[in-house]
């Protein structure tokens, strides 16, 4: 049995329940790994281990009277700081935002807590989740925990890096155009990024609003599932918050056996993959066959676009949701600001980065008088055509494979030209632009021993058919039990 | 040369709702600065907007009360601009599909007299649109402070044609458009809590030409008052600069109702680029056919309306119209009082409305619905007057007492003595016989037909009884000796 704070949930679900651990024994485990590893992978901005410990002693009294309320009852879970956890700091890993403390829970807080969970640490990211390696973070760059001098991906980098590491036993990330399914590939654990209007965005601070989606990072499909369980639902208070009944996602794990349809999109297969992820996703896809799955080449002919497009959209919509932080309510505020002006340029002159500002600049461009057809328009018409090329695709299959990202993980400083970075999620964007479902499975390593990832893109809100199908891989294989170095 | 004005008119209406437009907080007035506030008005990081269905409601009904076309679809795009008084530095309002479509504001222009009805005319609306109102800005001395109570109130933007041709037209557009909304319960349209908010978009053209001249868009006209007089002053500015050879150039103008001058504010080089797109936050709005027709069941009649509905049903002249529709809760109040006094006593209804129960509502300072005097007191107080139960100075009298206690005019009169005399006795007969002998002029003017000389017995007759006669009889027992010889 591996320590507690490399387990599953599942594992320490049945563990607590059998009074073989407890929770405030995990929660301790969780924070001393933390204490004792995260000079090196520096995935939190913030942890409180008091409050968490307080969180994880009421959790065994709970279960003490018999009222434990499921399987996360207990279980340490990160959150990345984006997401406002009450009277917890909450700063996006932005200087705009270094003091500031939520006065509020998010939906997905709230919903943790009313399962259980314990709520802990504030996970490191690139700012306002702009970026795919945290190096954009104000606060400092997580390292990968299977190659310190290697980035996590981003930018849930820190949300994917804790869970490798053993200093969670499950995080929350966002996902706008890969930023959960790229760092989950690049740090060997599961990456779930939900159909858009399955889980509410209340309170997660907003980078794209039309394609933020929150999901969960855990070590095994199953767990995906069981986190998922919790967050999914309609919310009032997010107008695009999806009406749907809610599945029992873990049960559909045994009762949807297959075999499925999977589509392999030649566009995904092309120029800049890197052989050793192409050979690890094939053999994944050698391994569904193996099970009886049919295998069928599909065509997404809009995919090239992909960048293009939703480059225009996001950053359009990140000028817009970033002008509230101007200094005048909360966040940075200049003290040399003479007056309002100065305020709005020095603050925010100060208070973001340079990809924040970069994207902000882009964004106010695109949606600039004599240029909102061209661009903004005209992308929204694209993003139709490849959300299109998807649907007509589930005529015929299942559900889509691809990579999760064209290589491992690379070295710090390695992508200083955005644009490169910007590739990085070529795979995972047209999920986002699509709204659809995507989940990254660990599927092996290099021979240098990075974690590559496979992407597994499901139907929208067939969650439970998507992970079904996640799952027969995973459970057969179980990479993501394995465990770094450190 | 001869001007003609050309004035478009952009009219804010807060709408009276319990939240705000985007989220639960209270939406009021007068509290303390930043109590109406919560995560979503102060635009926290991670807050949604979620839309307040009262709100649309009511611009619902606005437009369906002024006529507009109601869009199935429409949907709520973002206006971004950075300014302290909008907290998320952009505004979410309606772009290019507004809710309301079309539509129009009928108005009455002054007539020839006070009680002459004037001409009515229909200005054409462009449109109606839903938004959040901003919050106020608090400017001190070395510093401005911020109250984001205001921010976040569903707030309707009512803009007309380029349709009204003068300040008094858009006075009387204000006029109407304000006694809409006060009667859909849509707004109470108070200006001086800024419930009620104008812009004027004027220019002028040489008569009869067709196409229009260079836009100023004058702000700040903070009373119906204001507007009347902003934009005459600006058409007046306007006409001076022109005639003195000089171009009028595109310019917002902040009017000073105070002084009664404007200066310019900005350009139209210094326009903003508001950089509209469509809000990811919120879906789009569908108004399906029920809908509508709930909404349609809730509009009150408007004043036109009335007023023309009080002509052929009650046959009241203009002068009581023109003061009982424009209060809903007063038009009400007279319908009542009618009702129960019988439709031929309408009239004197009207006349008791108008002439006493404001003139003791204004001193007391009270609304109708404060009333003590109930629509169903006062139409009996008109029927004992019609009966000569008691007369009208004594009505009088008995009316004020009613407004003060609110007893019934029966019981006033009976406890202050102050009905009419009996009708059957024989004092009466007596008075009028010694009425005739004492005034043989009057009598004989009147036998040889001079109707009014019946007048001078009267005043004898009501003066043997102390002016409790009843003067009907009176007039009846004076006809029959009369004509006895």
């Amino acid at each position: 049995m591996s320590a507690l704070h490399f387990q599953t949930i599942a594992e320490l679900a049945d563990a607590l329940a059998a009074g073989t651990t407890t929770s405030v024994e995990l929660t301790q485990a969780v924070i001393d790994r933390t204490r004792a590893v995260e000079d090196q992978v520096k995935a939190f901005n913030s942890y409180d281990a008091d409050d968490a410990l307080a969180q994880a002693r009421a959790s065994d009294a709970r279960r003490a009277a018999g009222r434990a309320l499921g399987p996360l009852d207990g279980i340490p879970i990160g959150m990345k700081d984006v997401l406002a956890v009450k009277d917890q700091p909450l700063t996006a890993s932005s200087k705009m935002l270094a003091n500031f403390v939520s006065p509020y829970d998010a939906h997905v807080t709230e919903q943790l807590r009313k399962v259980g969970a314990v709520i802990w640490g504030r996970l490191n990211l690139d700012e306002f989740a702009m970026g795919s390696s945290t190096e954009n973070s104000a606060v400092h760059t997580t390292r990968n925990p299977y190659d310190l001098e290697r980035v996590p991906g981003g930018s849930s980098g820190g949300s994917a890096a804790a869970v490798a590491a053993g200093e969670a036993i499950a995080t929350l990330g966002s996902d706008t155009g890969g930023s959960i399914r790229q760092p989950a590939a690049l740090c060997n654990v599961v990456g779930l990024k939900p159909t858009y209007g399955l889980v509410s965005r209340y309170g997660l601070i907003a980078f794209a609003s039309s394609l933020d989606q929150v999901g969960p990072f855990t070590r095994t499909v199953e767990d995906a599932a069981i986190v998922l369980q919790a967050i999914a639902g309609h919310d009032e208070r997010d107008s695009t918050s999806f009406k749907t009944d809610i599945p029992d996602y873990r049960a559909a794990l045994q009762e949807k056996k297959g075999p499925w349809r999977i589509g392999i999109p030649k566009e995904y297969f092309g120029e800049g993959l890197d052989p050793e992820v192409a050979a690890a996703v094939q053999k994944a896809i050698d391994y569904y066959k193996s099970i009886g799955c049919e295998i069928k080449e599909v065509s997404l002919p809009h995919t090239e676009y992909g960048v293009a497009v939703y480059y225009i959209i996001a950053t359009a919509e990140c000028s817009s949701n970033l002008a509230r932080y101007d200094g005048v309510r909360y966040g940075h505020r200049s003290p040399d600001a003479k007056d309002i002006s100065e305020v709005y340029f020095k603050s925010r002159a100060e208070g973001f980065g340079p990809e924040v500002k970069r994207r902000i600049v882009l964004g106010t461009y695109v949606l600039s008088s004599g240029y909102y057809d061209a661009y903004y328009l005209r992308a929204q018409k694209v993003r139709t055509l490849i959300r299109n090329d998807f649907l007509k695709a589930y005529e015929e299959v299942d559900a889509i494979l691809t990579p999760t990202s064209p290589t491992p993980a690379f070295k710090r400083g390695a992508k200083a030209d955005p644009l490169a970075m910007y590739l990085c999620d070529v795979y995972t964007i047209g999920v986002n632009l699509a709204g659809l479902p995507g989940i990254s499975v660990p599927c092996g390593f290099t021979e240098g021993g990075l974690p590559i990832g496979l992407q597994l893109i499901g139907q929208p809100f067939k969650e439970a058919d998507l992970l079904a199908v996640a799952n027969a891989y995973d459970s057969a294989h179980n990479w993501g039990k394995q465990t770094p170095k450190l | 040369m001869q001007y003609e004005a050309v004035i478009g008119l952009e009219v804010h209406v807060q709408i009276k709702t319990n939240s705000k437009m985007f989220t639960r907080v209270a939406a009021g007035y007068g509290q303390p600065e930043n109590t109406l506030t919560d995560p979503v008005v102060l635009a926290l990081p991670g807050v949604l907007p979620v839309m307040n269905k009262a709100a649309i409601d009511a611009i619902i009904k606005a437009g369906l009360l002024l006529g507009c076309e109601i869009a199935p679809v429409c949907k709520w795009d973002r206006k971004n601009y950075f300014y302290p008084d909008s907290p998320k530095n952009y505004q979410i309002s309606q772009y290019d599909q507004p809710i309301c479509i079309g539509g129009s504001v009928e108005i009455e222009l002054p007539g020839s007299a006070r009680n002459v009805m004037g001409e009515h005319k229909k200005i054409p609306l462009t449109r109606i649109h839903l938004e959040e109102d901003v919050g106020k800005l608090n400017h001190g001395a070395v510093d401005s402070l911020v109250d984001y109570n205001r921010a976040g109130t569903p707030l309707m933007e009512i803009v007309s044609d380029p349709a009204i041709q003068s300040a008094e037209e858009a006075f009387a557009y204000l006029t109407s458009l304000r006694a809409s909304m006060i009667y859909g319960g849509i707004s109470d349209c108070d200006m001086e809590k800024g419930q009620l908010r104008c812009d004027a978009n004027i220019s002028i053209r040489p008569v009869g030409a067709t196409t229009l001249g260079t836009k100023v868009e004058l702000k700040n006209l903070n009373s119906i008052s204001y507007v009347r007089d902003g934009i005459a002053h600006e058409i007046k500015r306007q006409i001076a600069v022109v005639q003195s050879g000089g171009t009028i150039v595109q310019e917002t103008r902040d009017y000073d109702g105070i002084t009664g001058t404007s200066q310019s504010l900005r350009s139209k080089e210094m326009a903003h680029d508001y950089r509209y797109f469509p809000d990811p936050d919120l879906m789009p709005v569908e108004v399906d056919e029920e809908w509508k027709s709930r909404i349609a069941a809730e509009c009150p009649e408007l004043p036109f309306p009335k007023q023309e509905r009080f002509f052929k049903q009650y046959g009241l002249p203009y002068t009581l119209t023109s003061v009982l529709v424009w209060d809903r809760a007063l038009a009400d109040y007279f319908e009542a009082a009618a009702a129960a006094a019988g439709s031929d006593k309408a009239q004197a209804v009207g006349n008791w409305i108008v002439n006493d129960l404001l003139r003791e509502l204004g001193a007391a300072k009270l609304t109708v619905a404060e009333s003590k005097v109930t629509p169903a007191a006062l139409a009996e107080l008109v029927k004992l007057i019609d009966a000569g139960t008691v007369l009208n100075n004594a009505a009088k009298e008995i009316f004020v007492e009613m407004f003060a206690t609110g007893d019934s005019a029966a019981a006033i009169a009976d406890r202050k003595g102050l009905k009419a005399a009996p009708t059957d006795t024989g004092e009466l007969e007596q008075w009028c016989r010694d009425a005739i002998a004492a005034n043989a002029k009057s009598a004989d003017e009147f036998r040889a037909g001079k109707e009014s000389a019946i007048n001078g017995l009267k005043g004898p007759v009501m003066k043997a009884s102390r002016g409790k006669a009843n003067p009907k009889l009176v007039d009846e027992t004076l006809r029959r000796l009369l004509a006895e010889g």
